[in-house]
């Protein structure tokens, strides 16, 4: 490899400089420690206030034009379908748009050309006849795909609602391309490196050799495009970033290729500040940039993820409880020496939640670990009580298996960053499975038979050892049916709407997870706790199907840090975990699975009827791994323990709680102490003494 | 450990409020004050409640002990001391394993004549949180149904033996906000030498809902919850009078 010397002035040379793409080993090599509080941060620029108040302007036209302002009906989306857009050339300091202008939603049927057209429709609009013609007669989507393979079994099991949020109609997502390579390294030498990828792919020409060789072929087209992007926006990005301007500028052409390609359900950034920062520090050591100039370029990065808008239907943002990109940025953590990882990038980040008020996305999550400098926490800490705004992460958990250049797709999947990838499986409903188990696969909703015809629970009560084994049968089907439908998914998303410009951004030999969830868990924890320490009454309907249940008696529930009931929680997790384990998954990819559903737990409620902790059809299931609402009694300390229980090696991809704490709740900031006043009032300890002498 | 029962109300796992850190909150049942604005109601009556030992709030503490580094145990009620042979045998059994004592009291089962249980208590007691409604005796009788003078007798006791303490005052409108007699209590706690912190608290009413609940009138019906103002400037009244007693004047 050949050394830039204008590109890599003042770097330390080592393994990212001599042996190929490394991205981790040059931030470890350079990055400056930041252990300060946050006195150096300033505030908002006149052109960010400026653009700011435009993109507030713009929002609200959008929200009053009922949700969406303009679409491209016509254009398909690729990384080079549009000119650029600006909301204003003069000011932008890091420019870019999906289309031609800001809030104009890009089309991208690749995924499927009905949920594309429904988008439109939703919002009064229509695809171009030509486009639907195309993606109809010549060119198949994704979507078509998976439905000409799909069993019936796989569609009942789908309308039921028993398997939920399947990405089979729209992009998967959770794939975090590498957007920092871009920066270090210049397009050219990342063609270069798959082109010899490509040379010594083997040529023995199995089908698995000659995706490979495809997939290969079609990133090398993808990283041409992409420079042609940086040339709409009138930018040479085959060479290095030479500054902080242009390191960030280039960073975020190459994550914009990838929304201007994927729709994906999460399209997460990375692991960005700490690299950014580098490039930052290096300007300001040169005395070429100012701070204000350093915050303002993260300022308008930070506006421009904001803006990533994809057109949805109203079913997916109710699934999602909104419009979410899961623009997923991780900050901070510690690497694997134990030094922390935090700059004074990690702090612009957060300040822009002041700068640009808060936001949910980027989605800002910091990767926490106990080891993090004390003024890096404290700011966290401020910033969330004024925000609400920053998600966390343990870094200390996941830093074992993952090292220390990974970071968070979606809310909380983690993945070494250009070095491995994920299948994004959404999530199999357990809550219901427990009702199939009793109900002998009848579906107590639809009353019609989805799961094979088991034997039904009989008599009045239900005994636990006797819904146990039916259970474990009925999770024993779930588990395959569901493991072989993300089978089926995963295999047409990679024939028909292949993710070539990030994968291009990736190694080549890359580590696939196949992602599978569970929704549910702590109403089976509690249904089965219920079971077995209360007496739960079986209520049937004419057609002797349970639909509903009476309980007797009191039970452990899960969220108080009892081990009665957190075990039957570990259990459950466990179990299917091992079950999902038994199956063939596409492309050697590893299973895992996570307790995740932050927002969609809310529509599953819906679709799941009445279960036998006494909770009600249609009342949400908790989100994540949290304990249902109000049955956590002992305080937060209890209900985090309950959940801390949950082995993370069985749901590495993640496990979620989703907490809530008025600031007051979370200790006092009026206390008057009086040590202090002491020493202002220079009281001495012989003089309090005397004081306390002639007590009243 | 011998094996004494304690009657409790409940246990809070993430006290933030009540002492240093993050706290184990453990609530006694039964308290003979029966203050106007008390929040916790349903933790008056005697004997009766969740019967405990020792061991089974410190299993329960060590459920979550990675939450209490830099907090503890907090003993609060109910009023703790009517149960004082237990808390003693729950704090010595605590302070054995190096955990960090906080009696949450309101003081008023002292009795400066018979000392002793309190004198055994105190040696594995880290911080007292005394409570000081009323610093005029007539109003405190009226307020909580007892005179202050074993109440102020005990914060006494407590600065003659060195515990730690911090005094928490209630502003409730109209009844704790004459500034005569917040700055007159303001001199009381001047003199305490080992007062190390003063906490002054709005009145809210979001006890009202338990009265109703239990079937007791609410004695502060109609009283509105005092502003984070109103605290203020208590707070200012009785600071002025420590600094006063403090700078001797």
């Amino acid at each position: 490899m050949s050394w830039f010397e204008e590109e890599w002035r003042n770097f330390v040379p080592g393994k990212w400089s001599n042996n190929g793409i490394n991205v981790r080993d040059f931030i470890q090599r350079n990055y400056t420690l930041y252990e300060g509080d946050e006195s150096f941060l300033t505030g908002a620029t006149d052109a960010t206030k400026k653009l700011w108040a435009q993109v507030m302007e713009l929002s609200e036209k959008e929200r009053a034009a009922g949700g969406v302002l303009d679409m491209d009906t016509k254009i398909v989306s690729t990384v080079t379908s549009h000119g650029a857009g600006y909301l204003d050339k003069q000011l932008e300091k890091i420019v870019g748009f999906q289309t031609d202008k800001p809030f104009k939603r890009s089309l991208q049927p690749f995924g499927g050309i009905r949920m594309a057209q429904a988008a439109c429709n939703e919002y009064g609009y229509e695809v171009d006849d030509d486009v639907v013609k195309i993606f109809t007669e010549y060119r198949k989507t994704h979507n078509q795909g998976v439905f000409d393979a799909y069993t019936p079994e796989m569609r009942l099991a789908r309308r039921s609602a028993i398997i939920t949020g399947l990405p089979d109609a729209y992009g998967r997502g959770r794939i975090i391309g590498d957007y920092r390579r871009v920066a270090l390294y210049g397009v050219d030498m990342l063609i270069e490196d798959k082109k010899q990828q490509l040379e010594t792919a083997p040529a023995r020409m199995t089908a698995e050799n000659i995706q490979l060789r495809e997939e290969l072929s079609d990133q090398i087209k993808a990283l041409h495009d992409l420079k042609k992007l940086g040339e709409i926006y009138g930018f040479d990005i085959s060479k290095p970033a030479k500054n902080a301007q242009e390191a960030i500028q280039w960073l975020y052409l190459g994550y914009l290729a990838a929304v201007k390609e994927q729709n994906g359900a999460a399209m997460s950034l990375g692991r960005t500040s700490t690299f950014v920062d580098i490039y930052i520090q290096r300007d300001l050591d040169a005395g070429v940039i100012t701070e204000e100039q350093a915050q303002e370029y993260i300022d308008h990065f930070i506006m421009k993820l904001r803006l990533v808008k994809f057109a949805r239907t109203p079913e997916y943002n109710e699934l999602f409880s909104g419009d979410p990109t899961w623009v997923t940025e991780s900050i901070g953590g510690v690497n694997i020496d134990g030094k922390p990882l935090v700059t004074k990038t990690s702090f612009r980040y957060l300040h822009t939640l002041d700068n640009l008020g808060p936001a949910p996305e980027p989605n800002l999550t910091v990767l926490w670990s106990v080891n993090l400098p004390q003024k890096f926490k404290e700011y966290c800490a401020k910033m969330s009580i004024r925000t609400s705004s920053i998600q966390y992460e343990n870094d200390d958990l996941m830093r074992v298996t993952h090292g220390d250049d990974y970071a968070i797709a979606c809310c909380v999947s983690s993945m070494r960053v250009g070095k491995e990838m994920q299948f994004f499986g959404a999530r199999a409903n357990l809550a219901k499975c427990l009702l199939y188990a009793i109900n002998g696969g009848v579906d107590e909703r639809l009353k019609i038979q989805v799961a094979p015809k088991y034997r039904a629970v009989e008599g009045d009560y239900l005994d636990y050892d006797d819904v146990m084994e039916k259970y474990d049968l009925m999770m024993n089907w779930l588990a395959e049916l569901y493991v072989n439908t993300l089978n089926v998914i995963h295999y047409m998303h990679d024939k028909y709407s292949y993710e070539k410009l990030q994968m291009a951004l990736h190694d080549r030999e890359v580590k696939r997870y196949f992602a599978t969830g569970i929704a549910g868990l702590s109403v089976v924890a509690d249904s089965l706790s219920a079971i077995k320490y209360a007496k739960v009454k079986c209520i049937r309907d004419e057609d002797g199907i349970v639909v509903d249940y009476e309980v007797e008696g009191d039970f452990p529930k899960y969220g108080n840090n009892d081990d009665r009931v957190d075990s039957i929680a570990v259990d459950i997790v466990e179990t299917f975990m091992e079950k999902i384990k038994r199956h063939h998954t596409y492309r050697h990819s590893v299973p895992t699975m996570s307790i995740l559903t932050i927002t969609s737990n809310v529509v599953y409620g819906k679709k799941t009827g009445n279960t036998p902790d006494g909770r009600k059809m249609g009342i949400p299931l908790a989100p994540g791994a949290n304990p249902m609402h109000g049955r956590d009694t002992h305080g937060a300390a209890a209900s985090l323990s309950s959940v801390a229980k949950l082995p993370f090696k069985h749901a590495q991809d993640g496990i979620s709680n989703t907490f809530s704490i008025v600031p007051d709740a979370l200790g006092k900031a009026g206390l008057s102490m009086l040590e202090e006043l002491d020493f202002d009032l220079g009281m001495s300890e012989e003089e309090l003494k005397k004081a306390a002498a002639d007590v009243q | 450990m011998e094996l004494i029962k304690g009657y409790i109300h409940s246990t809070e796992s993430f006290g933030t409020v009540d002492g240093p850190g993050i706290r184990f909150v453990v609530f006694m049942q039964g308290c003979p004050m029966r203050c106007k604005y008390c929040h916790n109601p349903d933790t008056w009556e005697m004997n009766t409640g969740k019967e405990v030992t020792v061991q089974q709030l410190l299993d329960e503490y060590d459920g979550c002990r990675e939450f209490y580094k830099n907090g503890g145990i907090t003993v609060t009620g109910g009023e703790p001391l009517m149960q004082t042979d237990f808390v003693t045998e729950l704090f010595e059994e605590a302070k054995r394993r190096d955990i960090h004592t906080c009696l949450d009291t309101s003081g008023i089962t002292f009795n400066p004549e018979n000392t002793q249980k309190l004198d055994r208590l105190i040696q594995s007691t880290d911080l007292v949180m005394l409570d000081i409604k009323h610093i005029d005796a007539a109003q405190h009788k009226e307020l909580t149904g007892h005179d202050n003078s074993d109440i102020l007798a005990f914060a006494r006791y407590l600065a003659e033996n060195n515990v730690p303490m911090w005094i928490r005052h209630v502003v409730v409108p109209d009844i704790t906000t004459d500034e005569k007699y917040l700055y007159q209590l303001g001199r009381f706690i001047g003199r305490l030498r080992s007062v190390k912190a003063l906490d002054v608290l709005p009145y809210h009413d979001m006890g009202a809902e338990k009265y109703k609940k239990l079937g007791i009138a609410y004695p502060l019906e109609g009283t509105v919850p005092a502003t984070d103002e109103q605290a203020k400037s208590a707070k200012e009244a009785i600071m002025r009078g420590i600094r006063d007693v403090r700078a001797k004047k």
